[in-house]
């Protein structure tokens, strides 16, 4: 596999943005994750891997506080994004959910225009001054989705209608639209065929520029494609953290190559 | 035999049919039910099918054809009477029915033979004083025609009802022997069974709509008999409603308007009263309240559509009026004379709409996929403006189906706004005033002593299909929202 020789990959050591330390998650009786602490790096991708169930977009989840909207759900531990702890009472989860942006699966864009899916978040958190400094923000975010070519004279179509591939490039532009400073993926291709894979993966390269992005993936091809960090997880315990190209030819923990080699899954 | 000795014997001759089919079935694979092509259950359903479908097929038109049948007969025979004036070949045959029942009566009670009962005459014996002493009053003594009537009346029904014993019983019997024959191990026994299911549910979903055709078509001939007495623009347009309560002879005003003004009227308030309050507790069940809350709330409030119309009636006239006069009478405001208004029959008709509101509306917003709530959350919004933007947006068009499926509900309610809302047909702005609605029209047009062949009567029908084509008309926008919504995620 030609993507495996990124070992030699140039790595340039980034300031930490999300510092997860002995991170518990139940829900209800069911506990989740184990001791989970990680640091993930400013302007790197950081990749999620593990096998189905094992605690990984549950973790994604705890960064932003999406799991709050679910009842049975306790987090304890400590979360700081740019040493800012975000369970703490004093931080709004509305707040920070516009600082960390999220992209879901499955495409979601709302029953709307492709121009008011982008602009929903901008509107809401009165980012824009007037029309036209909204216009400039959807373009730009578009233009970030790398979708903005595809839809530009079709801003008031719906964008349910545009194919899978678009639809998830719209959710990444609906996302970074916010001007958020992290960027959540959980699986974001898995809905995706592999020409709509391909240009999102181009996607958040690019996007590294500028986010503290971390993605969920299943496929160990595209964490390996993408991804400067892995991290795998099972069964709720964070195995081995490190570069993406030690984690891959190098795996310190038996775990780990077990999963990377397709043993365990 | 009587009709439900008839039935029972059907069904005992298919019970048997079951057993002896599935026997058969069994015994032709040699007791090896696996040689068999279908289960054993389904070769004794077969022959159970064929005694019990076809025999009913014929018992059931049969009981349709006979009535009629016999009405002819017993009508030609008598064809060389003369009506009396004032009277009608209808009346006449009335009156031959209800000597034949009295005569049935009679018979079973043991004052007469059956002998007797046929060879009768009037000159014998005074009829109308002996089916008085067996409690069937006549209002008149039967003249000799009538009698003669009854009496072949009497023997062609029951020449009929042997008939038709006989013939269903042969036919439940052949059917069960003819299924019964074919029941070896090579039949397909399944595939029968399953295409007499197919059956049964296209006839149950065929009488609803056939039920449909049927009502619409008896509105339609009445409504155009009406309008061949009043003339149709004077019942669209005139803003007047006076029937005159003489029953016949014109001078009656039919204008539909002030009855339309009401029903609209009454149901806007029940509308602006049931769409907000249903609405947003829709909203709360769906989004904030606890699974709990839920559990407990949701059929509390759908308790609300089970009540009784009469019952909201009844609580419009004697509690939500009298606290409206309190508040609005003569004593404060002045605006409101009596508790009948429009304000009350609204209200209370809007409180016993906010289930159908609420429920469906709850629904509908459960089934805005959680991926929508999960995008609006993620990108910050707050628990209302994702409701507010994403929610309510991408539910709008079922609410707006609930909406107009609860407005066509309030034009078609009767109850509730003849003891709230009084009885005067009024074009009036005041909702403090009393007004009345078309439903409330034509009960009050058909109850007491109306002659069918007046407009007065008829003008009932005709309020009937404008009513009709009014809420069909919503139905169908209604549905056509909802189908249009479910095309949207799937």
């Amino acid at each position: 596999m030609n993507d495996m020789r990124i070992v030699e990959r140039d790595v340039e050591t980034n300031d930490v943005k999300i510092a997860a330390k002995d991170v518990q998650v139940h829900y209800g009786d069911t506990h989740a994750i184990k001791d989970v602490s990680v640091d993930i790096e400013d302007k790197t991708v950081t990749a999620f891997i593990g096998p189905s169930g094992c605690g990984k977009s549950t973790f994604l989840r705890c960064i932003n506080r999406m799991n709050d909207t679910i009842d049975v759900c306790r987090v304890t531990g400590d979360i700081r994004i740019d040493d800012q702890d975000i369970y703490d009472p004093k931080v709004d989860p509305v707040q920070l959910r516009a600082k960390v942006g999220m992209v879901f699966q499955k495409p979601n864009p709302f029953p709307k225009s492709i121009y008011d899916n982008v602009a929903y978040g901008p509107r809401i958190h009165g980012l824009a001054k007037n029309k036209s400094d909204l216009d400039d923000i959807v373009e730009r975010s578009l233009r970030r989705g790398a979708i903005w070519e595809e839809v530009k004279d079709r801003l008031h179509a719906p964008g349910t209608g545009l194919s899978g591939g678009q639809q998830q490039r719209l959710c990444i532009a609906r996302a970074v639209a916010t001007e958020p400073e992290v960027l959540l993926m959980d699986e974001p291709c898995s809905a995706l065929d592999p020409i709509a894979t391909a240009q999102v993966e181009e996607l958040i390269d690019e996007l590294r520029e500028n986010y503290s992005v971390v993605i969920v993936t299943h496929s160990m091809q595209q964490a390996a494609r993408v991804s400067q960090k892995t991290a795998f997880f099972h069964l709720g315990n964070l195995v081995e953290y490190g570069e993406t190209g030690q984690i891959f030819t190098n795996p310190t923990d038996p775990r780990t190559e077990s999963y990377i080699t397709g043993r365990i899954g | 035999m009587s009709l439900s000795w008839l039935i029972l014997v059907v069904l005992a001759i298919a019970a048997m049919g079951y057993v002896m089919g599935r026997a058969r079935a069994l015994k032709s694979a040699g007791g090896d039910s696996r040689a068999l092509h279908s289960l054993p259950v389904y070769y004794g359903t077969n022959v159970a099918m064929w005694a019990i479908v076809p025999a009913f097929a014929v018992l059931l038109v049969w009981l349709l054809a006979q009535p009629i049948f016999v009405n002819s007969r017993v009508l030609a025979s008598l064809s060389d009477i003369t009506v009396a004036d004032g009277s009608s070949m209808g009346l006449v045959m009335s009156d031959v029915r209800r000597v034949a029942d009295g005569l049935d009566v009679a018979v079973q009670q043991g004052a007469m033979t059956v002998d007797a009962a046929r060879t009768l005459t009037t000159e014998d014996t005074d009829i109308r004083e002996l089916l008085g002493g067996v409690g069937v009053a006549l209002g008149s003594s039967v003249s000799p025609d009538v009698l003669r009537g009854a009496q072949t009346y009497r023997q062609l029904t029951g020449i009929g009802s042997v008939v038709m014993t006989a013939l269903v019983l042969i036919i439940a019997l052949g059917g069960a022997a003819f299924a019964y024959a074919r029941s070896d191990a090579d039949f397909r026994a399944r595939n029968v069974v399953e295409k007499g299911i197919l059956v049964l549910l296209v006839s149950a979903a065929s009488i609803a709509v056939l039920t449909t055709i049927g009502i619409l078509f008896a509105l339609l001939f009445n409504t155009i008999e009406f309008f061949r007495l009043y003339p149709a623009a004077d019942f669209f347009f005139g803003t007047k409603w006076a029937p005159s309560f003489s029953g016949r002879g014109g001078a009656s005003d039919l204008g539909v308007l002030p009855l339309l003004w009401g029903t609209f009227y009454i149901s806007f308030i029940a509308l602006l009263v049931a769409v907000p309050v249903g609405l947003f507790s829709a909203i709360y069940l769906s989004e904030y309240a606890s699974p709990r809350v839920r559990s407990i709330a949701k059929p509390l409030i759908e308790i609300l559509a089970g009540i009784p119309t009469i019952v909201y009636g009844l609580f419009a006239l004697l509690t939500v009026g009298p606290i409206l006069v309190s508040m609005f009478g003569k004593d404060t405001l002045g605006w409101m004379s009596g508790g009948t208004a429009v304000m009350t029959a609204g209200l209370v008709m809007g409180i016993m709409l906010i289930p159908f509101v609420s429920s469906l509306s709850d629904d509908i917003i459960n089934a805005v996929p959680q991926a929508m709530r999960d995008g609006s959350y993620g990108l910050g919004a707050t628990q209302s403006e994702t409701i507010r933007q994403v929610i309510l947006p991408a539910a709008l068009p079922g609410i707006v189906g609930a909406i107009l499926l609860a407005a066509s509900r309030a034009i078609g309610e009767t109850m509730i706004v003849v003891l709230g809302a009084g009885a005067a047909a009024r074009l009036s702005l005041n909702p403090f005033e009393a007004m009345t609605t078309i439903t409330a029209k034509i009960v009050s047009q058909l109850t007491g002593d109306a002659d069918f062949a007046s407009p007065e009567a008829l003008v009932a029908f005709a309020l009937g299909m404008t009513l009709f084509v009014l809420t069909l008309g919503l139905n169908i926008f209604a549905l056509y929202i909802v189908r249009k919504y479910r095309e949207q995620y799937d």
